[in-house]
């Protein structure tokens, strides 16, 4: 069984972004760059089944600027066989990337696609909806644990108030929640043996996408700040403010 | 212009988040209509049709839609889609799930999570784990939204919409429900409650996190925590608060032994107040606390509770 895993490259999830002073958007000029925390986990368990036997192969698929080949040779470090890249300067949102894998999962007929369940630049939480949608798939979100059985996938689910456990029709759309798995550290010979896997170039174009954004972004601003507190020597003080100054107990 | 708002619900109960949504499609303006779709939900649209500013509760009923599966609700709100300029869903595990397969069908862009309304057509939302606010101007025929319950206060109950039964779509027979864990709780839910009491790694293990109880029960708060607890095993997945995890935004948030990383501070810097008790005077949670304390967290919890 083939596994393709989209995956995107993101502000890395310890920098604290500013936005730019004319609100046309975040600066991201010069801040570090590292593949979104949601899809390594989505390598991850595409490897594991591979370890495991029941997938023969794990294609990576990243859409965006060239340097995303670097997030490409990331999710080959950590397993991924070869890699696509759909380069494009473009801004892309979710419907359009969600065609672009639609286009690519039709040519390379995967059985399974694993996604992670939000990009933390844009927080949007749609891409691997939006793509069952197209493809008319089977579609399971905040997966926790994933099991390939005959013909279905077993996936339980992280919702509000606990956890459900649905089976898919393969093939079929998952996207990782942070529980899945702990991705492993990419080792330096892994690092090397990952540069010389295969990776193809496309172009939006070439797959008759057209990626015109739908979302037209007026302004970017700072999030309104909250006014400095203050410090309270001990409990009984705390409890003070709480009643006679907040008034919230 | 009309509005379909897609109800939050069990079954049994309509959900808390369904308040905010009205509340949401009240300020686009419109009629506003809800879909309740499930099986057995009579009651919960009945609820519905209670809640201010609803017109009509459209109840659509198939065994097909009892497990809010996403193929089978997206089949059934799309079977309605071709009325409505704008489908509002509940930012919650089960409005995410469904709503972008809605707008993918539809052909349309997704707004998600948006906290205010600019007009018609212009949102806010937030983006990087709320360090920024983005708004955004959508151009689809149809907007296909998730409204962030928390930027939005519930409408009141003192509407007296209608009901009325829709035909239920088929099922798409893509994925089938086997079962569900509930995590069982006598405490107020964590997204809708007035005071939430939240612990991190500072409490050290899950035995610890019990001395939270008698805190939680005096405030009549839900109980919370940061990634690093649940992560070490000290609370539940469904505790988490942050950018993965729940975004509440109480009267009263009291975090315990949190350091405050940008992805927890996304999931509760709109609380009114913000309480952090800490030993470490510079972790980042006292730049956004109302009121600090630099305390072990041990010694001052157990005081906390006899102060009140």
């Amino acid at each position: 069984m083939k596994v393709l895993v989209p995956v995107k490259r993101v502000v890395d999830y310890n920098v604290k972004v500013r936005v730019k002073s004319d609100q046309s958007g975040v600066d991201i000029a010069n801040v570090k760059m590292s593949m979104n925390p949601f899809d390594e986990i989505a390598v991850e368990e595409a490897t594991r089944l591979k370890e495991k036997g029941v997938v023969t192969e794990v294609i990576a698929v990243s859409c965006g600027v060239a340097q995303c080949q670097e997030t490409l040779r990331t999710a080959m470090a950590i397993g991924a066989d070869r890699g696509i890249l759909v380069q494009t300067d473009a801004e892309l949102q979710p419907l359009a990337v969600a065609k672009l894998l639609k286009v690519l999962a039709e040519k390379e007929q995967p059985q399974l696609m694993i996604l992670g369940k939000q990009a933390i630049d844009d927080d949007a939480n749609q891409t691997g909806q939006m793509l069952a949608a197209l493809l008319g798939w089977s579609q399971a979100t905040f997966a926790s644990k994933i099991e390939l059985l005959d013909g279905i996938a077993r996936v339980t689910r992280e919702v509000d108030g606990g956890l459900e456990t649905i089976d898919l029709k393969l093939p079929a759309i998952v996207t990782t929640d942070l529980r899945l798995n702990e991705p492993r550290y990419v080792t330096l010979p892994n690092i090397m043996k990952a540069k010389k896997k295969q990776l193809d170039t496309v172009t939006p174009e070439e797959l008759g996408v057209d990626v015109a954004p739908r979302l037209k972004t007026l302004k970017v601003c700072e999030p309104a700040g909250r006014s400095a507190g203050v410090k309270v020597p001990d409990v009984a003080a705390l409890v003070d403010k709480l009643k006679n100054e907040a008034k919230v107990v | 212009m009309s509005i379909l708002v897609i109800a939050e619900h069990d079954n049994v109960q309509l959900k808390g988040a369904t308040h905010n949504v009205v509340a949401a499609a009240t300020k686009i303006g419109g009629d506003i209509h809800v879909l309740v779709a499930g099986a057995n939900a009579r009651a919960v649209a009945d609820h519905a049709a209670k809640l201010a500013g609803v017109s009509k509760v459209l109840l659509a009923e198939s065994p097909t839609l009892a497990d809010g599966l996403a193929e089978n609700v997206a089949e059934q709100v799309l079977a309605l889609a071709p009325g409505y300029s704008h489908i509002l869903f509940a930012a919650t595990a089960s409005g995410k799930n469904v709503a972008p397969r809605v707008a993918a069908r539809l052909d349309v862009a997704q707004i998600s999570e948006i906290q205010a309304v600019d007009s018609a057509d212009t949102f806010q939302r937030a983006i990087y784990a709320g360090n920024a606010v983005a708004t955004v101007q959508s151009t689809d025929a149809t907007k296909v939204i998730t409204v962030r319950t928390t930027g939005f206060d519930a409408v009141a109950e003192s509407g007296s919409g209608t009901v009325e039964a829709v035909p239920a779509a088929a099922g798409a027979g893509l994925s089938t429900f086997v079962s569900r864990e509930v995590a069982k709780s006598d405490r107020p839910e964590l997204a809708g409650a007035k005071v939430v009491v939240s612990g991190g790694r500072g409490m050290g293990s899950a035995e610890n996190f019990k001395i939270l109880d008698p805190l939680a029960d005096k405030l009549g708060a839900a109980l919370g925590a940061s990634r690093a607890a649940v992560d070490a095993g000290y609370a539940p997945n469904d505790w988490q608060v942050g950018q993965t995890g729940k975004i509440v935004a109480p009267q009263l948030y009291v975090a315990i032994g949190i350091s405050g990383a940008i992805q927890h501070l996304a999931g509760m810097k709109d609380s009114k107040v913000i309480v952090a008790v800490n030993k470490d005077a510079e972790a980042p949670i006292f730049g956004v606390a109302d009121y600090g304390l630099v305390a072990d967290l041990f010694q001052a919890v157990p005081e906390l509770v006899t102060t009140l």
